[in-house]
């Protein structure tokens, strides 16, 4: 299978991936030959699992951002047996950005909102590579209301390197759709559960990430801002966003440390970009625990863990001295 | 202008704490939009406000709280919570470094002031960022605080008026906590609405990121100082992104009326009798 695109870590996986597939591509193999193999197979394996359990925040971010890695359309298919699409934000458009609609996952009627990135050029344009504008984010709340209204569980998957930043975002009012979804998305009666599936890009990601269960995958990250932003004005220049990376700690491991996500779902051998299949099963499973666990609560008490869960995210010292002149 | 709210003002102004980076220092300075050179005095005199032009200079913490509340009727909060350092960060500098350099510089701990006072007679929450203190960016101190004044006045059933100065948004050096704190005041905001709670928020040079996506864009009403800097994306990366040139007047208070985000942009001067006015409205 040849792989479009390589990172930068990943080169001696994929060296011996193919030295392996040439020895495969032999015919009748010699007892040596079928030996060698297998080590290679054993070898490659092992790598693999070195390479992605030792993972620096840079890397995650390179694995989180890989072009051929599982989007919200990919779940749609593999982990949600229906899906039924609603458009438009009933006051300007219909933001490519977030897709929203009715799913059925394993039996159970939810509302699907999730960002979607596009796979080719043209799809990307039209999503804006996942970066939504305010009218994404009002359709997504207009469906969650609704979803509110109607008893339905609502799953947002998190994928989107931020909002929009641009001269129609910022006239529709960037800052005020955000902002109305975190107030709103706080009072909605039913369960929701957010994964960050890929990038989870500040406010952007946020604005439809506030949630009863907040999960991410194992090498996806979320955090305040861009790597390359945070670089650009900290550092004073984009190229030091490994640097940044390190220092803003968001990887999964950090997010699960800091409070900040409820659980880290694992990624199959060397990301979710390898295994399309086995990475949407393990995201079910996840979902349907989560959606479980709450579907149960009483309203109000589903409110109250949802505002607690909030309320007690901030580290401060309550008497603290101010340094002397 | 009226000259009895400047008198008013003044006369309490070194009861709370010594202003700080008002205007440079020096006896004369330059207005920043007309270029025009002015006695400093007069211009704090005249509430920070650029006499030839009407350029609103940057007022600090204390000032703004002598220019809006009553004589002093504000009682601080939570004047102790001091910021911590939740992720060890550090970039050209350690960020427990840079609190220390900036509390020295402002003599505040944190970029956020709360407590209740009177307006005019009017009991009510303030709340405020001060964009001197790292931009005035919302860390876990300014998340922390905002909320507890949110519950406050749900709890007193007292209407709450938040005045905005933050240029940094969610603060970066707190990484993922900051943006958390987005969502806990919003929250409180959301219980706070459901009270049927009056927030007024005021926003003030600059008011961006975070900070816009959050607290500042949910007031009930929405006020703004004339030509503030008020929007989502910094006007750079905006250009960087659309390689167009940015409309005159864009992410000013004037551009956010004209496309329905701000209900009125009111003179720095009139600033506490619209509040009042407001608050009369809704029966406060």
């Amino acid at each position: 299978m040849p792989h479009v695109h390589q990172l930068p870590f990943e080169k001696p996986l994929y060296e011996l991936e193919e030295r392996l597939l040439k020895l495969e591509a032999q015919p009748d193999p010699t007892p040596a030959e079928k030996e060698s193999m297998r080590r290679m197979r054993v070898e490659l394996t092992q790598m693999t699992r070195e390479r992605y359990q030792n993972l620096d925040a840079w890397q995650t971010v390179q694995v989180s951002r890989h072009p051929e890695r599982p989007q919200t359309p990919d779940y749609l298919e593999l982990v949600f047996d229906e899906f039924v699409e609603l458009h438009g934000d009933r006051s300007f458009g219909d933001d490519r950005a977030i897709v929203t609609g009715f799913a059925k996952l394993a039996g159970r009627k939810v509302m699907l909102v999730g960002h979607q990135k596009g796979r080719n050029l043209k799809e990307r344009n039209e999503c804006c590579y996942g970066c939504a504008h305010p009218e994404g984010y009002r359709k997504a709340m207009q469906k969650m209301e609704m979803a509110s209204r109607y008893g339905l569980p609502i799953v947002c998957l998190i994928d989107t390197p931020g909002a929009f930043p641009g001269v129609g975002a910022e006239e529709r009012g960037q800052a005020y759709n955000i902002a109305v979804n975190l107030r709103d998305m706080s009072t909605l009666e039913v369960p929701i559960v957010c994964v960050v599936i890929g990038e989870g890009g500040s406010g952007g990601a946020l604005g439809i990430g506030m949630g009863d269960h907040v999960a991410v995958l194992e090498f996806a990250y979320y955090s305040v801002i861009s790597p390359e932003g945070c670089a650009g004005i900290l550092w004073k220049h984009a190229r030091h966003a490994d640097k940044a990376a390190r220092a803003l700690r968001f990887t999964s491991k950090d997010l699960l440390e800091l409070g900040i996500v409820d659980e880290v779902i694992p990624e199959p051998l060397g990301g979710a970009h390898r295994n399309h299949f086995g990475m949407a099963t393990t995201l079910k499973g996840s979902l349907v625990e989560a959606i479980q666990s709450l579907e149960g609560l009483p309203v109000p008490e589903l409110l109250e863990r949802r505002y607690q869960r909030y309320r007690k995210i901030g580290r401060f010292e309550e008497v603290g001295q101010l340094p002397t002149a | 202008m009226s000259t009895v709210e400047n008198t008013e003002t003044q006369s309490s102004a070194a009861s709370v704490r010594p202003a700080k980076r008002s205007v440079p220092d020096g006896l004369w300075l330059r207005c920043d939009a007309c270029n025009a050179t002015l006695f400093r005095k007069q211009v704090e005199q005249n509430l920070n406000v650029c006499p030839e032009c009407g350029h609103h200079f940057y007022v600090p913490t204390a000032s703004r709280i002598c220019q809006l509340l009553d004589p002093d009727s504000f009682e601080e909060w939570f004047a102790e919570m001091s910021p911590s350092d939740p992720l060890g960060f550090s970039d050209r500098k350690p960020y427990r470094e840079r609190l220390i350099d900036e509390q020295r510089k402002t003599g505040m701990r944190d970029a956020c002031t709360v407590g209740r006072g009177y307006m005019r007679g009017r009991p009510l929450v303030f709340g405020m960022t001060d964009s001197a203190f790292i931009m005035g960016s919302m860390g876990s101190v300014v998340g922390e605080k905002l909320t507890r004044a949110v519950e406050k006045a749900t709890e007193l059933k007292l209407p709450l008026v938040i005045v905005s100065g933050s240029g940094g948004g969610a603060r970066m050096h707190e990484g993922i906590v900051s943006l958390m704190q987005m969502g806990k005041v919003s929250a409180a905001l959301a219980r706070f609405r459901k009270a049927r709670g009056l927030f007024i928020s005021v926003l003030t040079n600059p008011t961006m990121g975070g900070v816009a996506a959050s607290f500042a864009s949910l007031g009930d009403v929405t006020i703004a100082e004339p030509k503030a800097l008020i929007g989502f994306a910094g006007p750079r990366v905006v250009f960087q992104t659309c390689k167009i040139e940015l409309p005159e007047g864009f992410q000013t208070s004037e551009f956010l009326l004209k496309h329905g985000f701000v209900d009125r942009i009111v003179h720095r001067a009139e600033l506490r009798t619209e509040l009042a006015r407001i608050i009369d409205y809704c029966g406060g």
